[in-house]
């Protein structure tokens, strides 16, 4: 078991088809305990479904915009795990106008927001959470190749995510003192409730799962896999870095 | 699939999804009036017909499907 003894958090899922709750279930499944998050009373409700009676999750509210429940939550995490060795980043949020057509007609407030809940949510949480964390732990957050290439209708995310990935780099910088790393898993496009904010999301599924070299197509599942790997003292001086599960699409030139 | 059992499977999605009625789930019933249902519901809705159905839903006829028996006749048409 990869992750015997280790606790962590999983911020934030919305249901069974979250990226975050395939990274949930392969953490549990490798023996950890895993604080599953909720952005609202709303998510609770769906998150409670997915745990049942599962001892191995706890369940925690938190939205990002809120810095008085960032806050709150090192306090409850404090409580109830004393300190955790691994956290996900999984949350992003852009206008569902500013993902589709013309990136140039970004709106100013569109742009903020896109870059506050997607780029600089993983800033604050880490600050926050950094004195709950164990030495040698592992941050991982969730981007997507539209933050190196332009991806049509993923517009602002796109820039988000190249904020993202470049507080990936920095937050490395300052934790790498207490050996804890911080990375990014790059998965290709994924049928999620938040991915179905971009416009013909399953056109660019289907174009990237045909593109890609590998046969069997990547999921949920794949990118739980990576990030037990990330989570796990087997990614020992690995920080700072994007890991893509797209069965090898970045790579591909035709 | 008869329209019946479309139509049975439509409402056992939208009990599912939305935490309504079983009787509240009438063909006429709109899922954002009538059932509740916010935006992230409707997404939510329409992915899980397409996993119940095997079908693809596009952005675009989302809007379509505004009510149970609308629902219903979008699935018939595809499958």
């Amino acid at each position: 078991m990869l992750l015997e003894g280790k606790k962590g958090l999983v911020l934030n899922v919305v249901n069974k088809n979250s990226i975050g709750w395939a990274i949930a279930e392969a953490a549990a499944a490798h023996g950890a305990q895993v604080g599953v998050g909720a952005q609202n009373d709303r998510m609770l409700e769906g998150v409670n479904k997915l745990i049942g009676d599962n001892s191995a999750f706890t369940p925690f509210v938190v939205d990002f915009t809120d810095d008085g429940q960032l806050e709150a939550l090192a306090e409850q995490v404090k409580k109830v795990y004393g300190k955790v060795d691994f956290v996900v980043h999984s949350a992003a949020y852009a206008n569902r106008e500013d993902l589709a057509g013309r990136f140039i007609e970004t709106s100013r407030d569109g742009f903020a927001t896109a870059l506050d809940i997607s780029a600089f949510s993983l800033v604050a949480l880490c600050r926050v959470l950094e004195p709950v964390m164990n030495d040698g732990g592992s941050v991982t957050a969730l981007s997507y190749l539209g933050s190196t290439r332009a991806a049509g209708n993923y517009n602002v995310m796109g820039v988000a995510k190249a904020a993202l990935e470049s507080a990936v780099r920095y937050l490395a910088q300052d934790l790498g003192g207490r050996d804890i790393r911080v990375n990014t898993l790059s998965p290709g496009p994924i049928n999620t409730v938040a991915a179905r904010g971009v416009k013909d999301l399953g056109k660019m599924i289907e174009h990237v799962q045909e593109k890609g070299f590998l046969a069997s197509p990547f999921g949920q599942a794949e990118v739980g896999g990576s990030a037990v790997y990330l989570m796990s003292d087997l990614s020992k001086g690995v920080t700072g870095q994007i890991i893509f599960i797209d069965n090898g699409y970045n790579v591909a030139a035709l | 699939m008869t329209d019946q059992e479309i139509l049975a499977k439509v409402t056992k999605v939208t009990v599912e999804e939305l935490s309504v009625k079983e009787e509240e789930v009438t063909e006429a019933a709109s899922f954002t009036e009538d059932l509740g249902a916010d935006s992230l519901d409707v997404v939510e809705l329409v992915m899980a017909f397409e996993e119940e159905f095997g079908i693809d839903i596009p952005d675009d006829d989302v809007a379509q499907l505004k009510t149970v028996g609308d629902a219903v006749n979008y699935i018939k048409a595809k499958k």
